[in-house]
């Protein structure tokens, strides 16, 4: 278990050793399935994951949770509280948790994750469940990385159905209306079916994004979620989209990839007392610095990023 | 407390409250103050065995452990987090701890293996600046 | 030309603007609940309203006619370590020393509602108070103290209808009618949710478990007062004196007794329309500031509490404990007991407080400040009705929230020396000489575990499983539980046993993550 804490460090602070461990792992990788969870905070996220990682490991699945929350920008320091919910599961070695900070760096938490998501699959844990709250562009990163991408929905919104964030309806595979004990519950339900029928929002123009409703406190619709997820999975492969989608974003990995590399390699060439960073001063435009770094960039120095 | 500079290798610290007082108010401005710091705080909520933080610990690849207890069980449950390290090879986590301790077991967990020992009064700044002693880089 | 004499406020405005000796250091003088506070106080701060007058509706100036010419107040030291044998021989001294009630400390076991040998237990039996598991306990700890003759509050909240069963089934075999009982349950389980964190089930069981205690004494036990709202812990978690009245009930301290009463008789005569006269009336126990206790020259304690004793005092409380000096460092020996008693006893006897009723009433200072304290208050619960009341607020974390944020502040100011605690970041000692504490023998948890392992094995097994299985069918149902609780108990069931039967039906409670 340190193992692999210590090399999802690694892959986090993209140490010089990852991709040595890249390499031993090559032959190991099983790619686990993903389901992505987000939504607003105070929905109830942290102990819906608690209650499905509770309902996969009655069916004896190793699961693993990466839970994300968005750093102080200013300081790089964070509180990450999403155990709290899930610290019944401590001492289960088939359950992994795993609380990142985004760290604000522009390629966000996608790259460490799915280099994590690796690793966990690679220690055998299969499902990895991916939460993040819903902030900024947190939820699209997410549904970049998922297979299943779960947005959970409160009766006690406040604006209704009309005023989910831009963008989110979009991303989901399955709705869940959480906190069906609550007034107003049935009331969110029907909105939204009613608007995803008036115009389907589902990128997937062949999967009809279902609504479930769930209160995890009370562990109930947790059954019906795991359905909606395996069904979301079977339709995802028997459609091959599996498989085209695994391809396009290993070509987008890779675009991030080089980007951060790029990005890394332009820092340290433009470090203060450095001569680039001397001749940007004079240009004042970064242009024809840029395309310095950049033929410096095909030299012959190894791939780190 | 000034802003720090953003650590480029943010150290991880896990606080815990462990025994069955529900006392957090401390706990939780020290995680406000260690955030501010630039730490990334892996905070495990209420009532926490030694066995809970441990394992909490090892998964979140923590280097330092942070113990909060005001219910007078100090002298049984801190050493026990240490006890526990000790059987998972994992001494080279870091130990501390918080509440109301009186001196004579300061003494005697230090003793034990617990790092530092934080009574009330401590100014914030005080557990910064130890912190930083012990991660120069962060 | 006739000369116009100049107005005495415009004159000390100039010179207390122009004068040169001022104070440079940058303490803030706002209270802590960040209430500014003006440097003079005049009748122009006087409120215009009507007289009050004590024990008139508003209350504000106390509930009794006679105040403290008519009784003094209880004095209640809250009081319990180790095991109940220990703890008897305690309150056996302290009522042989003065103390007019008594006042129960259940150790953290008791508190979440779990018996002494669960594994959880260990290193916590008899620590920050007493150790009950079973009726056998109960009966030891009010051994020879007859219970018709005093009354007794017990400060617990979860478990709190199990230990008030105790209570009744110790009164049963002493011969003692639960008619003649009194006491107080603090059974404010929502403050738990809030601020004090010894939840155990979610808050609507817990809910149903207070209206069932306070039904069935209304019936049985009718001079209990079996709930008693506090805001001593929320306050301890950090808040200000504005939010711990408006989440309970939602200088400082006086007028905040001052605004408590008087918000309390109008929103029950106004909002609920409560009709008995008696509910109008806030009575209040006291408890002085365990936060405000420092670890560094603990004597100076002794003076910090009789100073908040004293407020409580001019505040009107109806009971009171005054912490003592070594709380801050373990619970108090018998002497430091005694000492924290004593001071209470020299506030009556000594000060001559006691001889006028609200005797700062008037007070350009306290009626201005009551006021403001009030007016925050009711801000306070504005905001929580718009959350859509108390358990809603509770879910989305507001109080919790709020909490941390002014406990934050409050740290940073002393660390700016905004603030200033004496000993700990002004006027310190480099060499402290170690005081006295109370030390908890080890060899007392083996054997308060050795002790409930024997009521298991002597009671009747069968009558035992009976009780709880009953207990279990009433909680699937609407019945009343109390009656069941204390068949239970009568049963020897021990107090895990009656909890987890009930976290069966019941299941548990997690929090949210506020930090």
């Amino acid at each position: 278990m340190r193992a692999l804490a210590r090399a999802i460090t690694m892959v986090e602070r993209r140490d010089a050793e990852v991709r040595e461990l890249q390499q031993a792992l090559r032959d190991r990788v099983q790619t686990p399935y993903v389901v992505g969870f987000t939504g607003a905070p105070g929905t109830g996220k942290s102990t819906l994951v608690d209650a499905l990682v509770a309902l996969l490991r009655k069916r004896e699945r190793s699961v693993a949770v990466i839970a994300t929350d968005p750093n102080s920008p200013f300081t790089g320091g964070a509180i990450l509280g999403d155990r709290i919910r899930m610290q019944r599961h401590a001492l289960d070695p088939k359950v992994f948790i795993r609380s990142m900070g985004a760290r604000g760096h522009l390629g966000g938490l996608s790259l460490a994750a799915r280099e994590a998501i690796r690793l966990l699959g690679a220690f055998g844990f299969d499902p990895v469940i991916l939460e993040t709250v819903g902030v900024g562009q947190s939820e699209l990163e997410v549904a970049a990385v998922a297979d299943t991408t779960v947005v959970v929905l409160t009766p006690n919104l406040g604006d209704g159905v009309q005023m989910i964030k831009a963008g989110i309806l979009e991303i989901a595979d399955i709705f869940v209306v959480n906190k069906a004990d609550l007034e107003g519950h049935q009331r969110v339900a029907t909105e939204l079916r009613s608007m995803l029928s008036l115009a389907p929002k589902s990128q997937d123009k062949a999967w009809k994004q279902p609504i479930v409703a769930t209160s995890a406190t009370r562990q109930e619709g947790i059954e019906e979620l795991w359905a909606a997820i395996e069904s979301h999975r079977k339709h995802r492969e028997a459609g091959g989209k599996a498989k085209a989608q695994a391809e396009q974003r290993l070509k987008d990995e890779t675009a991030e990839v080089v980007a951060e590399i790029a990005r890394q390699r332009a820092r340290e060439a433009l470090a203060d007392g450095g001569v680039l960073a001397e001749r940007l001063r004079e240009d004042g435009t970064p242009y024809e610095v840029a395309e310095e770094i950049l033929r410096l960039l095909r030299g012959p120095r190894e791939l780190t990023p | 407390m000034s802003p720090a500079k953003a650590p480029a290798k943010p150290v991880r610290i896990l606080l815990a409250k462990v025994g069955l007082d529900g006392h957090d108010r401390g706990v939780k401005v020290v995680a406000r103050a260690l955030r501010d710091a630039g730490y990334e705080v892996i905070y495990t909520g209420l009532r926490q065995t030694p066995e809970m933080v441990v394992d909490a610990a090892l998964q979140e690849d923590a280097q330092v452990i942070g113990l909060s207890l005001h219910s007078g069980a100090h002298m049984t449950l801190f050493p026990a987090v240490v006890s526990e390290l000790k059987k998972k090879n994992a001494t080279d986590i870091i130990v501390f701890g918080g509440g109301i301790i009186p001196d004579d077991d300061v003494e005697e967990l230090k003793k034990q293996g617990v790092a530092e020992l934080f009574t009330p009064g401590t100014p914030l700044q005080d557990i910064v600046e130890w912190l930083r002693k012990r991660f120069p880089s962060s | 030309m006739k000369v116009r004499a100049r107005d005495p406020h415009q004159v000390w405005r100039e010179e207390f603007e122009s004068s040169r000796t001022k104070r440079t250091d940058n303490i803030e003088t706002s209270t802590i609940s960040g209430v500014p506070v003006k440097p003079l106080y005049t009748s122009d701060d006087l409120p215009v309203r009507a007289e009050e007058m004590p024990g008139q509706y508003p209350y504000t100036r106390g509930i009794h006619p006679t105040g403290y010419r008519g009784r003094l107040w209880t004095m209640r030291q809250f009081s319990g370590f180790a095991t109940a044998e220990e703890t008897n021989k305690r309150y056996k001294y302290l009522l042989a020393n003065g103390q007019t009630g008594l006042s129960v400390a259940f150790d953290m076991p008791t508190l979440m509602g779990q018996d002494s040998d669960a594994p959880t237990s260990r290193g916590e039996i008899g620590h920050c108070g007493v150790a009950v598991d079973s009726l056998a306990d109960m009966e030891t700890l009010f051994d020879g103290i007859p219970l018709g003759d005093i009354t007794t509050s017990m400060t617990i909240n979860s478990p709190a209808a199990i230990l008030l069963c105790m209570y009744l089934a110790v009164a049963e075999k002493q011969g003692v009618p639960f008619k003649k009982l009194g006491g107080t349950l603090q059974n404010d389980i929502l403050k738990e949710f809030i601020a004090q964190k010894e939840f155990i089930f979610p808050p609507e069981p817990s809910m149903r478990l207070v209206v069932d205690s306070i039904e069935y004494c209304a019936a049985e036990v009718p001079k209990w007062n079996t709930i008693s709202i506090s805001g001593y812990h929320i306050r301890e978690a950090g808040s200000t004196a504005a939010q711990e009245l408006a989440f309970t009930l939602a200088v400082e301290e006086i007028a905040k007794f001052r605004a408590a009463r008087r918000i309390w008789a109008r929103w029950m005569r106004e909002k609920y329309g409560a009709q008995d006269e008696r509910s109008w009336k806030l009575r209040f126990h006291t408890q002085t500031a365990g936060v405000s206790l420092t670890a560094q020259q603990p004597e100076l304690n002794i003076a910090r509490t009789a100073l908040e004793a004293l407020s409580a005092v001019l505040g009107g409380t109806q009971s009171l404990h005054t912490n003592a000096m070594d709380e801050v460092l373990a619970l108090p020996t018998d002497d430091s007991a005694r000492l924290a008693l004593r001071t209470q006893q020299l506030i009556a006897y000594e000060t001559g407080v006691v001889n006028t009723i609200d005797p700062l009433g008037g007070s350009y200072f306290i009626e201005s400040l009551t006021d403001e304290i009030e007016r925050q208050a009711e801000a306070y619960f504005r905001r929580i009705e718009e959350l859509g009341g108390v358990i809603p607020a509770i879910e989305a974390g507001f109080f919790q929230k709020e909490i941390a944020d002014a406990a934050f502040r409050y740290q940073q100011e002393l660390e700016q020396k905004r603030r200033i605690m004496i000993g700990v970041n002004d006027f310190t000692v480099d060499e402290e000489a170690p005081i006295e504490i109370l030390r908890i023998d080890p060899k007392l948890e083996a054997q308060q575990v050795e002790r409930v392992r024997a009521v298991r094995a002597r009671r009747d097994q069968a009558r035992c499983e009976a009780a709880l299985n009953r207990l279990r069918t009433a909680a699937a149902g609407s019945d009343n539980l109390m009656p069941h609780i204390l068949e239970a108990v009568k049963a020897y069931a021990t107090e895990g046993e009656i909890m987890n039967t009930l976290i069966d039906v019941f299941g548990v409670y997690t929090e949210k993550a506020v930090i």
